[in-house]
C-alpha cells in the first residue's frame, strides 16, 4: 500500500511542479466552454440575402423592405439582373437570392405572383433554413397585403430546450470533449514520458502490481479532470444559465465513470506507442475528430448511415453526452439514466482491465 | 547579433580562448563568478570541478549558447557576445548529452552536419571516409547511430564536432559512462587532434583524465580556484595526484 | 543553401524512417476522411413519430398519411394520451409528437385554418431544426392537396380572399442535396491543418528534449534557414496529403469538381506556411513536448470550431466572426469549397488567399524572432 501511495504522491508532485501545464489544464475547460458557448451557433442567423428585383414597382420595393427588416436576414444588395446571383453565391457574398420577376406588383394583384428563392445548396441545412426564412417573409408580407392564410397552421414546441439555446446543446458535448482530451492526453503523456526517460522500467520492476500502478498513475489526473468538469459545469450554469433539471449527483457519477474510461484509454494508447511524440499524434489524431463527429456532439446520430451507427455506440462520449443531456435538459435522475450509467461504467471497467493488461504485457 | 567591431583587447598572439571577468547570474544565484583565463592554440585545456561548480555554464557562454551577464570572452579571435555566429563557424562542440540523431545512420549524420557547416559534398565525403577509417567504422556507415555502442557514439560525435576543422573544440564531459579502455582510446584521439593544432577545451570530473591535460583549471562554486599544469598544481598543494589537489580545494572551499 | 538542403533532407529521412510516424501521417487522416465524411450530415432520414389524434377523422388520418408517405416519418405510437406521447419523447422512442386537435376536420372543411401541434425532441438541436423543416413541408403539401380536393364551400371562401404568392425554390451547386461534398472538403482542410500544426509544433520541442537542438545552436546555421528547413518538408507533406485526400473525395465519393483543383493546390501552397508557421511558433514557445502539445491542442480546437467547417461562421456573434476572419483554417476551408463545389475563380477567392498569406506573414517572422540560438 505504501508503494502505491508513494506513486500517487510522485504523480501529484509532477502535476503540481509544472505550473505552466497545470495552469493550462485548469484554464482550458473554462476558456473552451466560454469561447464556444458564446461563439458556436447551430441555429442559422444573419443570412445574407441578395434581392434580384426585375419589377421595381411599389410591391417589389415593399417586399424588399420587409426582407431588410427581418432580423434573421441581412440584405446585402439589390440587383436588376439574375446574372448577379451565381457570382454572389459563389463568392459567398450572399447565401440566398430572392428573385422578383418583372411586373411582380401586377401579377400579385391578379393573384398569380410567383417568386424564386435561390440558395447555395452546398450545406443543405443552411440552405433549408435560409429558404424557410425567406419563404416566411414572403408569406407574411403577402398575408399583410390581404392574401389568404395557409389552411393548416402548426404550433411547434421544442421539447427539453424550448428556446433552442445552442449553449444548452453544446455544453454536454463540450464537456465530453474537454474531459476526453485532457484525461487521455495527460495520462498518455505522463506514461510515455516515463518510458522515454527510462523510469518506467524502474516502476515495472517494483513490487507494484500493474493494476495498482494504473490506478496510482490515474488517480491524481482523475482529481484534476474532476475539477475541470466542475468548473466547466459552473460556467455553463452561471454564465450561460444552462438548466440543470435532473440530478446533478447522477451527472457527476456519469462524469466520474467517463473520466475513468478516458484515463484508462490514455494508459492504453501510451503503452502501445514507443514515445511521447507518437502517443500525442495517436491521441490527437485518434480522438480530436472522431469525438466530435461520432458522438452526436455536432452531427445527429440518427442522421448517420445505418452501418456506422453501431460504431457510435462504442464511443464512450456518445453515452456521456446522452447522460449529460438527460440530466441537464430532460430532468432525468439515476433511474432515468440507468442504462447510460451502466454502459459508461462497463466501458470504464473494460478499458481499465485492458490498460493494466497492456502494462503487464511489457514485462 | 550586432556587427559592432569588437573592442580591441590586449591579447597575446597564439591565444585560442581568452576570458576576462566572465560572469553569469541566474536571478540572485551567481553560477559563474568573474572567470578569467587564457588558453593557447593547440593546448589541451582541462576544465574541472564538482557537479554544479559552473563548468557547463561557462562552456555555454564560450560557445555562444548562453549570453554572459558581464565580462568578455574571445574565442578564435572573435568576440563571442558580439558575433556568436562567426564564433560558431570556428568552433566544434560536443555536449554531455550525446547529440547526434539516433534515427539517422552514421553517414547521414555526418552529411547533415557537414551541410550545416556549408562544406562541399566532396569534402564531406572525403572526411567521412577518413573518419570511418579512423574509428574502424567502415562497415557500420549505414547503420543507425542509435544501434552503436556508447563508446563508438561518443567518438563519432567527437569526429562530427571536428568535421569542419574548427580552431577550438569544446568537449563537455565527453567520456561520461564509458569503460576505462574506451576512455583511454578517446584521449588518444584528443591528443592527435591537439597535435594537429586544434585547441581542445574539455570538462571532466575524472581526476585521472586531468593528468592528461596540458593545463588544468579547477572551478569551485563558480570561481576559478586553481589554474596550472598538473605538475604545478600537485606541487603547490603538496600531493602526488590530481585527486589530492581536488580534495584540498573542495575542503577549503 | 547547403545548410538548408542538409536540414530538409534530414527531416525527410527522419519522418520516413519512423515506421509509426509513416503510418500515422497517412493512414488515420485518410481513414478519418473516408469514415467521418459519411457521418457529418444533418440530413435526418427517418424520424419516429408519436401521434396523438383527438379528432379521429378521415382528414386527420390523411394528415398522418401525408407524414408517413414521405418515407421520412414512421408512426411508432398512436395514443390518445399526451402524457404517454411525452414519455416516448423522453425515452427517445419517438423523435417527434404530432398532436391533432378535436375539430380538425371540421375547421379544415369550413376554411378556419386549424392548428396542429408538433413537439420535437430538441435535446439534439440540429436534428430538431431539420425535422421541423420537413414537417413544415409536409403540412404545406397537405394544405395544397386539401385545397385542390376540397368541397365548394371551402373554395368559395378562398375565392373571396386574395391568393398568396407562389414560392419556388432552387438550390445551386449541389443538385443531390448531399452534405458529403461540402463536409468531406471541410474535413480534408481540417486534416491537412491538423497534421501540419501537429508535426511542426512538436518537432523543435522534441529536438530540445533529446539535446540535438543545442548541437544545432552551436553551428553557424541561421535562424531563418533553420525554420525554413523545418517547414519545407512538412509543406511538401501537406500538399501530398491534400492530393491523396482530393483523390478520395473525387473518386471515392464521386464528387464532381466544378472549379480547378490546380487553384486549390496553389491556395494550399500559400496557406500551409501559415499553419506550419503557427506550429513552429508554438514549438519555440514551449519548453517540453508536453507543453507544445497542449498549446497545439488548444490552437487546433479553437481554429477548427471557429473555422466554419462544422457550423456556419455567419451565425456566430459579431466578435466571433471577427475572430474567424483571422482564422487561416476558415479561409482555406472556404477556398476549397468555393473553388471545387461552386467553381469560384482565382480572383473570387483572392481575399481568402490574401488573409492566409497575411497570417503567415505575421507568424513566421514571429517564430524567427522568438527562436533563440543564444539564451538570455
Amino acid at each position: 500500500m505504501s508503494a502505491f501511495r508513494s506513486l500517487v504522491v510522485k504523480e501529484t508532485r509532477h502535476i503540481l511542479r509544472d505550473r505552466q501545464t497545470l495552469g493550462v489544464l485548469l484554464a482550458l475547460p473554462v476558456v473552451m466552454v466560454l469561447l464556444f458557448g458564446f461563439a458556436i451557433r447551430t441555429d442559422v442567423q444573419d443570412v445574407r440575402v441578395l434581392v434580384v428585383d426585375a419589377a421595381r414597382d411599389g410591391q417589389s420595393l415593399d417586399l424588399t423592405r420587409a426582407v431588410a427588416a427581418t432580423p434573421a436576414l441581412r440584405l446585402v444588395g439589390v440587383d436588376g439582373a439574375p446574372a448577379a446571383i451565381e457570382p454572389a453565391l459563389r463568392t459567398g457574398r450572399a447565401s440566398v437570392a430572392l428573385v422578383l420577376p418583372a411586373a411582380f406588383g401586377a401579377s400579385f394583384a391578379r393573384g398569380t405572383a410567383e417568386v424564386l428563392v435561390v440558395t447555395d445548396g452546398t450545406t443543405p441545412n443552411y440552405a433549408a433554413a435560409a429558404e424557410g426564412y425567406v419563404r416566411q417573409v414572403v408569406q407574411t408580407w403577402a398575408a399583410q397585403q390581404g392574401a389568404r392564410a395557409p389552411t393548416v397552421r402548426v404550433a411547434t414546441r421544442m421539447r427539453f430546450n424550448p428556446e433552442m439555446k445552442s449553449e444548452a446543446l453544446f455544453v454536454p458535448g463540450l464537456l465530453a470533449y474537454v474531459l476526453t482530451l485532457v484525461s487521455a492526453l495527460m495520462t498518455a503523456l505522463s506514461i510515455s514520458r516515463e518510458k522515454e526517460s527510462g523510469t518506467m522500467e524502474v516502476l515495472l520492476v517494483s513490487p507494484l502490481r500493474p493494476g495498482a500502478m494504473v490506478v496510482g498513475k490515474v488517480a491524481p489526473y482523475l482529481v484534476l479532470a474532476f475539477v475541470n468538469a466542475l468548473t466547466a459545469l459552473a460556467v455553463a450554469r452561471f454564465v450561460f444559465h444552462v438548466p440543470m433539471r435532473g440530478s446533478l449527483a447522477a451527472l457527476l457519477v456519469a462524469t466520474l465513470a467517463y473520466m475513468l474510461g478516458s484515463l484508462a484509454l490514455g494508459v492504453l494508447i501510451s503503452s502501445k506507442t514507443p514515445d511521447q511524440r507518437t502517443a500525442m499524434m495517436g491521441t490527437l489524431l485518434g480522438l480530436l475528430l472522431p469525438t466530435l463527429a461520432l458522438s452526436g456532439f455536432v452531427f445527429p446520430i440518427s442522421s448517420m448511415p445505418a452501418w456506422i451507427r453501431p460504431v457510435t455506440q462504442i464511443v464512450p462520449a456518445t453515452w456521456y453526452i446522452l447522460a449529460a443531456r438527460g440530466a441537464m435538459l430532460k430532468g432525468l435522475g439515476f433511474t432515468g439514466l440507468a442504462k447510460e450509467l451502466i454502459v459508461l461504467f462497463a466501458m470504464a471497467a473494460l478499458l481499465l482491465v485492458a490498460a493494466s493488461r497492456s502494462l503487464k504485457d511489457r514485462l | 547579433m550586432s556587427n559592432a567591431p569588437a573592442p580591441s583587447f590586449d591579447i597575446p598572439p597564439g591565444t585560442a580562448v581568452w576570458a576576462r571577468d566572465l560572469t553569469r547570474t541566474f536571478g540572485t544565484f551567481v553560477a559563474v563568478d568573474a572567470l578569467s583565463f587564457d588558453v593557447a592554440e593547440g593546448e589541451v585545456f582541462g576544465f574541472l570541478g564538482a557537479n554544479g561548480a559552473g563548468k557547463t555554464t561557462a562552456m555555454k557562454m564560450l560557445t555562444g549558447l548562453l549570453a554572459p551577464s558581464s565580462g568578455e570572452a574571445l574565442v578564435a579571435g572573435i568576440n563571442v557576445a558580439a558575433d556568436p555566429d562567426a564564433v560558431k563557424r570556428r568552433i566544434g562542440y560536443m555536449s554531455q548529452r550525446f547529440a547526434l540523431y539516433d534515427d539517422l545512420t552514421v553517414r547521414e549524420n555526418v552529411r547533415f552536419f557537414g551541410g550545416l557547416y556549408n562544406l562541399p559534398p566532396a569534402v564531406v565525403r572525403e572526411r567521412l571516409d577518413a573518419l570511418l577509417a579512423d574509428l574502424a567504422l567502415e562497415r557500420s556507415a549505414d547503420e543507425r547511430v542509435g544501434r552503436l555502442p556508447l563508446g563508438w557514439k561518443q567518438r563519432l560525435a567527437f569526429g562530427v564536432a571536428l568535421l569542419h576543422r574548427p580552431a577550438v573544440v569544446f568537449l563537455d564531459e565527453p567520456t561520461g559512462g564509458v569503460d576505462p579502455a574506451t576512455r583511454r582510446q578517446f584521449w588518444e584521439t584528443i591528443y592527435a587532434t591537439a597535435q594537429r593544432g586544434t585547441t581542445v577545451f574539455v570538462t571532466t570530473h575524472y581526476m585521472d583524465e586531468a593528468e592528461y591535460c596540458d593545463r588544468v583549471s579547477i572551478m569551485v562554486d563558480g570561481r576559478l580556484a586553481a589554474l596550472g599544469t598538473p605538475a604545478e598544481l600537485k606541487a603547490r598543494f603538496g600531493t602526488d595526484s590530481m585527486d589530492g589537489v581536488f580534495l584540498r580545494l573542495a575542503r577549503n572551499g | 543553401m547547403r545548410a538548408l538542403l542538409a536540414l530538409v533532407r534530414k527531416e525527410i529521412v527522419q519522418v520516413l524512417r519512423d515506421r509509426v510516424m509513416r503510418i500515422q501521417i497517412v493512414l488515420p487522416p485518410m481513414v478519418q476522411l473516408l469514415l467521418l465524411a459519411q457521418v457529418m450530415t444533418f440530413e435526418v432520414k427517418h424520424t419516429n413519430l408519436a401521434v396523438v389524434d383527438f379528432d379521429r377523422s378521415t382528414a386527420s388520418a390523411r394528415l398522418v398519411e401525408a407524414f408517413t408517405s414521405t418515407g421520412r416519418f414512421g408512426v411508432v405510437l398512436d395514443t390518445p394520451s399526451p402524457a404517454r406521447a411525452d414519455d416516448a419523447l423522453l425515452r427517445r422512442q419517438a423523435g417527434a409528437v404530432l398532436a391533432i386537435p378535436e375539430g380538425f376536420a371540421r375547421d379544415l372543411r369550413s376554411g378556419r385554418a386549424p392548428t396542429v401541434q408538433l413537439v420535437l425532441n430538441a435535446e439534439d438541436g440540429a436534428a430538431a431544426g431539420v425535422v421541423q423543416g420537413y414537417a413544415a413541408n409536409v403540412l404545406a403539401g397537405f394544405a395544397r392537396a386539401e385545397a385542390a380536393t376540397s368541397p365548394p364551400a371551402m373554395t368559395q371562401r378562398f375565392v373571396r380572399a386574395r391568393p398568396g404568392v407562389q414560392v419556388e425554390t432552387r438550390r445551386l451547386f449541389n443538385p443531390t442535396g448531399a452534405y458529403r461534398p461540402s463536409m468531406a472538403l471541410g474535413l480534408l482542410a481540417s486534416l491537412v491543418s491538423i497534421i501540419g500544426i501537429l508535426l511542426t509544433s512538436q518537432n523543435i520541442a522534441r529536438e530540445r528534449e533529446i539535446g540535438t537542438l543545442e548541437q544545432l545552436n552551436v553551428t553557424p546555421l541561421t535562424r531563418s534557414t533553420f525554420l525554413l528547413g523545418k517547414m519545407l518538408p512538412f509543406w511538401a507533406l501537406g500538399l501530398l496529403e491534400l492530393a491523396l485526400g482530393l483523390l478520395i473525395v473525387r473518386y471515392g465519393f464521386g464528387v464532381a469538381f466544378v472549379g480547378s483543383p490546380l487553384l486549390v493546390f496553389a491556395a494550399a501552397a500559400l496557406y500551409l506556411p501559415a499553419v506550419l508557421g503557427l506550429g513552429l511558433l508554438i514549438s519555440t514557445a514551449a519548453q517540453t513536448q508536453q507543453q507544445a502539445m497542449f498549446l497545439t491542442f488548444f490552437a487546433l480546437v479553437t481554429m477548427l470550431f471557429l473555422g466554419g467547417i462544422f457550423t456556419p461562421v455567419r451565425s456566430m456573434p459579431a466578435w466571433a466572426q471577427a475572430v474567424a476572419a483571422c482564422n487561416p483554417v476558415q479561409h482555406f476551408a472556404e477556398t476549397i469549397r468555393a473553388v471545387l463545389l461552386r467553381g469560384a475563380t482565382a480572383r473570387e477567392v483572392a481575399g481568402h488567399l490574401a488573409a492566409t498569406v497575411a497570417f503567415g506573414a505575421v507568424v513566421l517572422p514571429l517564430a524567427v524572432l522568438r527562436y533563440r540560438k543564444t539564451a538570455d
